[in-house]
């Protein structure tokens, strides 16, 4: 039996990380260029630490499947960071950041790494402010912040609804700086497909040539995954079209650790299905809830339009249910009452959604300083639907977003595999069952620029790890289970597509594994899952062949992946027998309709091994709250 | 939500490969005018693959008009007949029942077709590799707090932040000018204190490798602008413009 050594330092809260900096062995500048460090995925997790890896002398290649580092998916974050900087004098600290997300969480992070990440999260903005990125400020020249859900301070940084993008751009531009000087190589157009793993230790990665279809392989001292989230699982979800789970599940198949795989956050303001052909579904930033409200009409099928419907036959379910968060009730327990009231036959003009108003702010602080605030925002709503929300308001329901769940990782950012390292959203580390808004920008930057650089130099100068050739056996063993499967992929010429698949994942998975779960549910589901993975290899026809650009190829890697991974969600979800955050199990509720945790069996982390098809060992990692008691979170 | 269809005929263009010569293939789709854009492309593809034909090789990736990565040319115009949006954002309603849609990829010298509508538009990094950054290193940087910026810079700043690195504007320009783009991060870190220092080594640097890359001359029609999903201002080339004689005045470049 493995046991799980989550390396948190010892000591009070406050010194872990300072301890543990002072502690872990530093490798000299002169021998730093000695050691490569391969990162794959270029967002922020990923940018900033190939920057940052270089910057220190280490010999970096980053790996994206992208044409442009620029343009991962970090990109599209909209809202905020956020930072215990206490610039708005209204009672902020690092503590408390720390406590409002391990509460957040509903007390199923580590402790230890949520402090860290409060720690340094300070130290990201001074950053990112050096790097130019223009963030929002006020009049005397000063950062402004904002309020977020799950939060009653003023801490999130923000640069209009483009935050993501511009600490994209400066992790980008830090990037291109060591590319331009030869520090980091930059390899796009590359999808990860298999990691390679001699004697038990992570070498390097397979990966294949977008462009011509080769089969490549590289190696380094160490490899770090910062690829991201899987909430493409549902095949709708906000994320981009090619987010995918392929490097994390490919390394889980080698022997890493899927931490909390049945976490997954669905975010209560997305645009509204369209229809049976839509693609993905848009995010509209958290953010509009600070000045929009939320409701929906008391009837049940009102067809009215919104703004005829008189106020007291309106009802402002979040205000009412939750009257000190209202609007800004965290992220979970808003998309739950918003699925409540569809449900009950409330939802807008009688369809999936809900209304987010932003009248009464218009008449309190005037339409100008709405639009600077949201400009961006409305008019996106206004392309995709055609409506204008300053006169008719807005439609939203809720969407997968978010993937708490990830690679299990320790202390130090390393996955069950030594020398495998995993950042950002691909890890399960921070935000336990649930991440309060402006928290994932935070997150991967505080992996990348102040996490990996020092614990990174740990594991070369503790472990001394030997740079393996790539004519080495399990290369050649690696790139033939690779090109079996691309070969296996073409050869079966059924007569569905990739994408119908992918469609028909995506219902089982919200229907049976998503916003709340039930035993017979999750059990149909895995059933399902597993019929339908069958029916893939029997029956998906794959066009094209293996050279050069093959779109269709790629897509098809991706949704084989999601139909294994979407079994173990559903094996989690099935497991925990409680609701915690984001996980909502209809057995275990309060009477009022609240998630029922049970602290006393299931304060763990779930650590998924993966054993053969279908079958998987648990390992747990008991969490232990010191510092944060126990608690029903309350925000009522 | 709308029930009724839009039957149009796309001509899109094939290519299947750099060196090989390329050419409009017809199409017929039926849409509805809710989907956007590549949503009916999506269509496209996987009937064809349902009929075992390739299918049409295009990017994108958020679909929120963000990213960067998708960018066609419709009926002659990069990212299409609505200004200020990326290909992602359009959507079918503005189209008519009956149409005829031509589909390109974005054309210049600088971008080379890879297959289809995807083109290799890596000069734009290369461009950013030079000099579109400041030079610090992680830690070691002042509080956040200590560099007052006037709301006002900070805010012109961001505009020309905005850019998505789309090359749209380089596809609008018939000089395949990439002077918009350049202009862009060179306005952003010449208007901001952070990016003093460097401020004239680098537009020097990020000009000299534009030219070698093969971009035009600027010759100011502004259809760059015209064709910016992000509105990024022509006044961005004209900041550009008086960058770059300072900087061969001041000559602050030893080598």
């Amino acid at each position: 039996m493995v046991r799980l050594d989550s390396k948190v330092p010892e000591g009070n809260i406050a010194e872990k990380w300072t301890n543990h900096k002072f502690n872990m062995k530093l490798v000299n500048p002169a021998n730093k260029r000695k050691f490569s460090v391969i990162v794959v995925g270029s967002g922020l997790a990923g940018a900033s630490a190939a920057a940052t890896l270089a910057e220190l002398g280490y010999k970096v290649k980053v790996i994206t499947y992208h044409d442009s580092p620029r343009r991962a998916h970090s990109i599209a974050a909209q809202g905020g960071i956020n930072a215990a900087k206490n610039y708005q004098n209204d009672g902020d600290s690092v503590y408390r950041l720390f406590y409002d997300t391990v509460k957040g969480g509903d007390f199923r992070a580590r402790e230890a790494n949520v402090h860290r990440l409060a720690e340094v999260s300070n130290n990201i903005i001074d950053q990112c402010v050096a790097q130019g990125v223009p963030f929002a400020r006020d009049y005397g020249g000063l950062l402004d912040n904002r309020s977020f859900g799950g939060a009653q301070v003023s801490r999130t940084f923000y640069a209009r609804g483009q935050t993501g993008q511009q600490l994209l751009l400066g992790a980008y531009s830090a990037l291109s700086r060591q590319i331009g000087k030869g520090a980091v190589e930059s390899l796009t157009r590359r999808e990860m497909l298999d990691v390679v793993v001699v004697d038990g230790v992570a070498s390097g990665v397979v990966v294949r040539n977008m462009i011509t279809g080769e089969i490549e392989r590289h190696s380094a001292h160490a490899v770090v995954l910062a690829t991201g989230g899987y909430s493409n699982v549902f095949f709708l979800s906000t994320n981009a079209m090619m987010c995918n789970t392929t490097s994390i599940w490919r390394a889980h198949r080698k022997g890493a650790f899927f931490g909390n795989p049945c976490f997954t956050q669905i975010h209560p303001t997305c645009l509204p299905l369209h229809g049976e052909n839509q693609s993905k579904l848009t995010l509209m930033s958290e953010s509009l809830r600070n000045d929009g409200r939320i409701w929906v009409s008391s009837k049940v099928a009102d067809m009215r339009n919104p703004n005829d419907i008189p106020e007291n036959e309106r009802d402002y379910y979040l205000e009412r249910k939750y009257p000190s968060f209202g609007n800004l009730s965290p992220r979970d327990i808003s998309s739950r009452s918003a699925k409540e009231v569809v449900d009950e036959g409330r939802g807008a003009r009688g369809t999936e959604s809900v209304y987010l108003d932003f009248s009464d702010s218009i008449k309190r602080l005037g339409k100008n300083v709405i639009e600077e605030r949201y400009g961006n925002l409305f008019e996106i709503y206004e392309t995709i639907t055609g409506e204008n929300p300053y006169s008719v308001p807005m439609r939203i329901y809720p969407a997968p977003h978010y993937t708490m769940g990830g690679l299990w990782v320790d202390y130090n950012l390393m996955s069950s595999v030594p020398g495998l390292f995993v950042l950002g959203e691909a890890n399960f580390s921070d935000h336990g069952a649930n991440r309060l808004g402006a928290s994932a920008l935070m997150q991967g930057l505080a992996d990348g620029y102040f996490v990996i650089p020092y614990t990174i130099g740990n594991y070369f100068a503790g472990e001394k790890p030997a740079l393996i050739g790539t004519d080495h056996a399990e290369y050649n063993n690696t790139v033939s289970e690779v090109q079996d499967r691309i070969k296996q992929l073409l050869s079966i010429r059924g007569g569905k597509t990739v994408d119908e698949f992918h469609k028909k994942l995506g219902r089982i998975m919200w229907n049976k594994v998503g916003m709340a779960r039930n035993k017979k549910g999750l059990e149909e589901g895995i059933g399902e899952i597993r019929e339908l993975r069958s029916e893939f290899y029997k029956d998906v026809n794959v066009v094209g062949s293996g050279e050069g650009v093959n779109q269709c190829l790629e897509r098809a890697g991706r949704v084989i992946d999601y139909l294994e991974l979407g079994e173990l969600m559903a094996v989690d979800a099935l497991a925990r027998e409680e609701s915690c955050g984001a996980h909502f199990r209809e057995e275990y509720q309060t009477e009022e309709g609240e998630a029922l945790r049970n602290d006393e069996e299931f304060a763990f982390v779930s650590a998924w091994e993966f054993k053969e098809d279908g079958k998987w060992d648990l390992h747990k990692e008991n969490l232990k709250y010191e510092y944060v008691k126990f608690a029903t979170r309350s925000y009522k | 939500m709308s029930e009724h269809k839009l039957n149009l005929k796309l001509m899109i263009w094939k290519q299947s490969g750099p060196d090989v010569k390329g050419k409009f293939q017809e199409y017929k789709v039926s849409v509805s005018p809710d989907s956007s854009f590549l949503e009916i492309l999506d269509d496209l593809n996987d009937s064809l693959e349902r009929s075992n034909k390739e299918p049409v090789t295009f990017e994108s990736d958020c679909r929120e008009g963000i990213c960067g990565t998708c960018g066609l040319v419709i009926n002659g115009l990069p990212h299409g007949p609505l200004s200020r949006i990326a290909t992602c954002q359009l959507h079918m309603r503005h189209f008519k029942d009956g149409d005829t849609v031509y589909i390109e990829p974005f054309r210049a010298n600088t971008f080379p077709v890879i297959k289809d509508l995807m083109v290799d538009r890596s000069a734009l990094d290369r461009i950013m590799h030079a000099g579109g950054f400041i030079s610090i290193n992680t830690g070691g940087v002042p509080d956040a707090n200590e560099i007052p910026i006037p709301k006002e810079i900070s805010s012109f700043a961001f505009d020309a932040a905005a850019c998505i690195g789309c090359g749209a504007c380089v596809a609008a320009c018939k000089n395949s000018s990439a002077m918009l783009f350049v202009s862009a991060k060179v306005s952003q870190f010449a208007l901001l204190p952070q990016g003093q220092p460097e401020r004239y080594q680098r537009v020097e640097k990020m000009i000299k490798v534009m030219d070698e890359e093969g971009f035009g001359a600027c010759s100011n029609t502004y259809a760059c602008e015209a064709e910016c999903p992000k509105g990024i201002s022509v006044k961005n080339i004209a900041r550009l413009n008086r960058e770059y004689i300072k900087a061969k005045v001041k000559s602050h470049n030893l080598d």
